[in-house]
């Protein structure tokens, strides 16, 4: 399966992101539905993830001002920030029918764009999201940890861990202290999640579909629960053998699930 | 010279094979082996300790604070100030120092400094720091942003301290719309702010243009060079020449009537080095954001075991013979802080003099030695080399109230 990926610059408000997109060009429509992919803290910068859906549909993966090689910025203090940096993006593309997938912290800034967009978008999928308080169990502080406990405690087999990462190079472990540093200044307190989001919800009318890996040791699996009763469209589904790094663990499966939910009537 | 005793308050009273099991003493060590017990005799003790100082006629009484940690016992330097505001005559109370970005409210903290120098009729020396990075964690304070708070808590005590309120504070990380708190310190313009260090050069670049002491907390004597130098240089771009009234040198000193029981004790200063590099997890010590980016690569492989840590793990007989503790009689005491001082030439001298398990008996025989045998040699010395202090050299508070700048003031407002 061979992807074409191109990279770009944006300036959105006043900060040079960079995007990566697959397929066409996006303001001409591509293959239909354009996923918009937004990515967890510390993941590489492409992943086989990100290919198996690109093999099936457009994707644009702009990455979140501090992250990669996007810029940084100082002012920036949630999620939400980023959400609205997120949607000018798409306004000023100007792109048709969009359908967002968010990993983890990505899911999160996903949310809050549906919440200001109740009818924005074709279809939201939220995988292993940050952003709501897990009725159950806490989520996983990485600034406790080790640079490398936290990426392991995402996988649910190490084995796993090992094929993405391999022998962690240090630049690796620099990009993991830079998600580190962007996660503190937009998500320190509450850790990683808003305690205004879940009320949000609820106006949601985009058909959503939450998935979770069944061994998710950083966000608990009633984080789930919880966003999938409060929107008001979405179903729940688990993948076994898989940590909250689904994307990286499981990346096939996800990529179906998503695809065929994207596809849908 | 200022010369000033200073202790951690260490809480040794635990069992240390637990902290050994567990494989840290700081932060997450369950605070289920601190014994309020040992803690309340401790605490009491070590005043005991303070006030047997000033009897003695140590110049100043160094304090500081810790969290989540056995090595110190106080978690708020303002308490042991306020206790000792009342509990001694004489004595400067040098706090160093409270770390202002674990404040949510500077306002409350310029007050609380402003009637500690009330009661202590002027006696209070207010140091600041940032805080370590276990620090922020354990009083949840976001590390990204230390810095920036530190600078802007800062701007708003010394606001407070010497400008007429009501006035309205907006900041970026603090908003406080009325601002006018009854208590403001007795010193005029406002009391002395001294800041300590280890390792930022950027806090050192800070602390010249204020032209606020910097205290070199038991740097090598080739490191506190470098940190002179630095600061030199920032004066310099400021307009005035850094004298010794700008740098104070702390260094773990113990002194008993023989040799051997002196270097028995000073073994304990171990224990303390123990529990502060070898027993926590470096992402505590540097959470992501606390750190300059430019240290980013370096730590990140430190953190991870790739690279030796910066400021190496030298034995106690290495630093016993770098002077970077010293342990004797007075005599040979007195010879080697000769050496250091003749070295670092500091104004300001903090004595880390007890530190472990040594009993309160030898505690306070160190004490007695120190600042009734040790002290006058030594001061007599730094008078010899002209090495005064920010009193003796009637320094200015801070860079604004100077009135010998070679250009006008460009401080760091």
């Amino acid at each position: 399966m061979s992807v074409s990926w191109t990279d770009d610059t944006v300036e959105i408000a006043g900060v040079t992101l960079h995007v990566t997109r697959s397929g066409g060009d996006p303001q001409r429509g591509g293959r239909g539905t354009l996923l918009v992919l937004h990515h967890d803290i510390g993941t590489p910068d492409r992943l086989p993830f990100y290919d198996a859906l690109a093999a099936q549909g457009d994707v644009l993966v702009p990455h979140f001002p501090g992250w990669g090689k996007s810029q940084r910025v100082e002012w920036l203090r949630s999620p939400r920030d980023i959400g609205a940096m997120m949607s000018w993006l798409l306004a000023d593309l100007d792109i048709g029918e969009v359908s967002l997938v968010g990993l983890g912290y990505g899911g999160w800034v996903a949310a809050e764009m549906a919440s200001q967009a109740p009818q924005r978008f074709h279809r939201l999928v939220l995988v292993g999201a940050h952003g709501v308080k897990p009725p159950e169990g806490d989520i996983l502080d990485q600034a406790i940890i080790s640079y490398i406990d936290y990426p392991k405690a995402g996988f649910h087999e190490e084995a796993a861990f090992a094929r993405v990462f391999g022998d962690v190079s240090t630049d690796q472990l620099v990009a993991w202290d830079i998600a580190r540093e962007m996660s503190f200044r937009t998500a320190w307190k509450p850790y990683m999640y808003s305690q205004t989001l879940p009320h949000l919800l609820g106006g949601i009318r985009t058909p959503a579909l939450v998935v979770w890996g069944d061994d998710d040791r950083i966000v608990p699996i009633s984080a789930g629960q919880a966003y999938t009763r409060a929107l008001r469209n979405a179903t729940m589904t688990t993948i076994a053998g898989a940590g909250h790094f689904v994307d990286m663990e499981k990346p096939a499966e996800l990529a179906k699930l998503v695809t065929e939910f994207v596809a849908a009537k | 010279m200022h010369l000033m005793y200073f202790t951690e308050q260490p809480m040794a009273a635990y069992d240390a094979q637990e902290g050994l099991n567990y494989g840290a003493t700081a932060l997450t060590f369950s605070n289920k082996h601190f014994d309020p017990v040992q803690g309340s005799r401790l605490y009491n003790e070590y005043l005991e300790d303070y006030v047997l100082a000033e009897e003695c006629g140590a110049d100043g009484i160094m304090l500081n604070e810790h969290h989540n940690a056995p090595f110190c016992m106080q978690a708020r330097t303002n308490m042991f100030a306020a206790i000792l505001a009342a509990a001694t005559k004489r004595v400067k109370i040098v706090i160093l120092g409270n770390p202002l970005p674990l404040s949510e409210n500077p306002v409350q903290l310029a007050e609380e400094l402003a009637m500690i120098d009330m009661i202590s009729k002027g006696r209070l020396v207010s140091g600041f720091v940032r805080g370590g990075g276990q620090e922020q964690l354990a009083n949840g304070v976001n590390p990204a942003f230390n810095r920036e708070r530190f600078v802007e808590a800062h701007d708003l005590v010394v606001k407070t301290w010497t400008q007429p309120g009501p006035f309205r504070w907006e900041g970026t990380h603090y908003q406080q719309r009325v601002v006018n708190p009854w208590a403001v310190p007795l010193q005029k313009p406002y009391p002395r702010v001294w800041i300590p260090g280890v390792l930022s050069k950027e806090t050192v670049i800070w602390t010249a243009q204020q032209r606020y002491p910097y205290i070199a907390l038991n740097t090598s004597i080739e490191a506190t060079k470098q940190i002179r130098a630095t600061y030199d240089e920032a004066a310099a771009a400021c307009g005035y020449t850094a004298g010794s009234e700008n740098f104070g040198y702390l260094i773990r000193v113990h002194v008993q009537d023989t040799e051997e029981k002196a270097l028995k004790n000073a073994r304990q200063f171990m224990w303390m080095q123990g529990e502060f590099t070898g027993l926590a997890h470096p992402v505590w010590a540097n959470p992501s954001g606390y750190f300059s980016p430019s240290g980013r690569r370096q730590f990140v492989e430190f953190a991870v075991g790739r690279a030796k840590n910066p400021r190496g793990n030298p034995t106690f007989e290495d630093q016993i013979a770098s002077t970077m503790i010293v342990a004797g009689t007075p005599d040979q005491v007195i010879e080697r802080l000769k050496y250091i001082i003749s070295n670092t030439r500091p104004g300001i001298m903090g004595i880390w003099a007890n530190d472990g398990n040594v009993s309160q008996e030898d505690r306070q025989t160190c004490i007695r030695l120190l600042f009734q045998e040790v002290a006058p040699a030594i001061k007599s010395y730094a008078a010899e080399l002209g090495l005064k202090d920010p009193w003796e050299a009637n320094a200015p508070v801070h860079l604004r109230y100077s009135t010998d700048l070679a250009t006008p003031a460009a401080a760091a407002e």
